[in-house]
């Protein structure tokens, strides 16, 4: 397999993987539950996971890390398992890869907030990063995915982190972003403009957006990415925002329709495409067909 | 400008370490409390709440802001006991059962304090049983609950039959919120109201208690 920085820095398209939480829950996994803690005690669960994204289509796969900061696995007594967590997860999903997919680590925000508006210093938070970054590395991944992030700060203290543990290791960094009459911006009131500045210069490969409220908006977000950078972009967006439908979740954007607008994300040039919250091996498997397809 | 406007202003600034001492410049200058109160912290609170609300500032702003307002209150609540002046009601806020997400609770709770209301605020993560007893406990006219995650909205549910099968129902009003949680969602569990965001949340309280 050729590097995965090489396939971006060439203009490859690859298509990444859909949601995880989703899959764990139909698999049992506990509400309130951490999605990590099925890594030590089912990691069959994780293959199973993975092949279903890997037969869909997905040149890329992400670990079941996104809250594998020990900060974050604090907050369930999770802490002292930060290393086992982080590198059990890769191992699953290697399993299933081989050479026929990219690993990259998912790494998301730490859970807590920033001084001076949070209680937690940036040195910590850096750390906890570091010490889930270099165990993620270490058991062997092709890159590194920073996601969902909405603090540009943390968000450069993870980039960081993972070019440090990992000098060469590409690093994909994407923020959430909310439509306000302004235009873009995350909660924590970063621009698109901003994000992609400042998460280049904190040494990120590529940029751009995950979770959000639907394929359409997120069209626009990677428009507004684009007229800002000429960096390699990652887009995963939701299936949607979820709705209550006799009783239960649902998200409403079928793969057709998530993969029918994701066309408008493949004629920007979007170099990783694939989905978050609310999307399945189907809806991968109709993004895998349109990509092939262009 | 007067000390009223200044503490409004070191609020809407985040500015802290100049509350503290501005509002016992306030109190030293024989102002009754209930004035500091409305027309210093709560003034420059209410601005942060406009000012988020139409998205000119963002959550950092809002936390800097909770954190000034805070520091005048700490000088402010003795005193406000002392002569026995009442909020304008009683919440009870919390992140449901197997949610520990609690940034957007926080928020419903420094706006709801920003708007003069006491809270009582649970935390995450936390079992129906303890919004009834707490608002039983305290006397409070309203349960406010969050959630983050769509796996946990079923527990708004429980805490609204708790409520009714406490026989509270109609003193104790209960109103859900959350990035998953839906009006649609809020009249399907029978709860009294929905508040989309925070700002939004405090609206709907002051609604439900007649004080809009």
């Amino acid at each position: 397999m050729k590097p995965l920085l090489a396939r971006l820095v060439a203009g490859d398209r690859l298509v990444g993987d859909g949601a995880m939480g989703t899959m764990l829950f139909q698999r049992g996994l506990e509400p309130g539950r951490p999605p990590e803690s099925i890594t030590l005690s089912r990691p069959a669960v994780l293959e199973e996971i993975a092949q279903l994204y890997l037969d869909a289509g997905s040149d890329i796969l992400q670990t079941n890390t996104f809250g594998g900061s020990p900060l974050k696995l604090a907050l369930h007594g999770l802490e002292a398992e930060t290393e086992a967590i982080n590198r059990e997860a890769v191992r699953a999903v290697r399993r299933v890869a081989g050479d026929r997919a990219y690993v990259c680590a998912s790494c998301g925000p730490c859970g807590r907030l920033l001084e001076p508006y949070g209680d937690v210093s940036a040195a910590a938070v850096y750390e906890g990063f570091r010490r889930q970054l270099a165990a993620l590395c270490a058991a062997g991944v092709d890159g590194v995915i920073v996601e969902t992030m909405t603090d540009l700060a943390e968000a450069k203290l993870a980039v960081r982190a993972a070019k440090e543990v990992s000098p060469g290791i590409p690093v994909l960094a994407t923020m959430t972003f909310d439509a306000t009459p302004r235009g873009f911006f995350t909660i924590m009131g970063v621009s698109v403009a901003a994000a992609a500045a400042g998460l280049l210069e904190a040494g990120a490969d590529a940029v751009g957006s995950n979770c959000g409220s639907g394929i359409e908006q997120m069209v626009q977000v990677a428009r507004e990415f684009r007229r800002h950078t000429a960096v390699p972009l990652v887009i995963q967006a939701n299936a949607g925002l979820p709705k209550l439908v006799d009783g239960r979740l649902e998200y409403d954007e079928t793969p057709a329709f998530f993969a029918d607008k994701a066309r408008e994300l493949a004629e920007l040039g979007v170099s990783v495409i694939g989905g978050c919250c609310g999307t399945t091996p189907d809806h991968i498997a109709a993004l895998r067909a349109m990509v092939d397809g262009l | 400008m007067t000390v009223l406007a200044e503490i409004a202003d070191a609020v809407i600034q985040g500015d802290g370490p100049r509350v503290a001492p501005l509002t016992k410049q306030a109190i030293a200058a024989g102002i009754p409390p209930k004035e500091i109160l409305d027309a210093g912290l709560i003034a420059g609170m209410t601005v942060i709440g406009d000012r988020f609300r139409v998205h000119e500032i963002f959550l950092p702003d809002v936390l800097l802001a909770a954190k000034a307002m805070y520091a005048g209150m700490d000088e402010l609540k003795p005193l406000l006991l002392r002569d026995g002046i009442p909020s304008i009601g009683k919440v009870v806020i919390g992140s449901v059962k197997g949610d520990l997400h609690d940034i957007g609770k926080n928020l419903v709770g420094i706006m709801l304090k920003g708007a003069g209301f006491e809270v009582v605020d649970l935390g995450h993560d936390v079992a129906p049983e303890r919004y009834v007893s707490a608002a039983r406990e305290q006397g409070a006219a309203v349960i406010g609950m969050s959630a983050l995650l769509t796996t946990t909205m079923p527990v708004m549910r429980e805490v609204v039959e708790q409520v009714r099968a406490a026989g509270l129902a109609g003193q104790v009003r209960t109103v859900v919120g959350g990035a998953p949680v839906t009006e649609a969602f809020a009249r399907e569990i029978g709860a009294d109201a929905y508040g989309f965001d925070a700002g939004n949340a405090v609206d709907v309280v002051k609604g439900l208690l007649g004080r809009r």
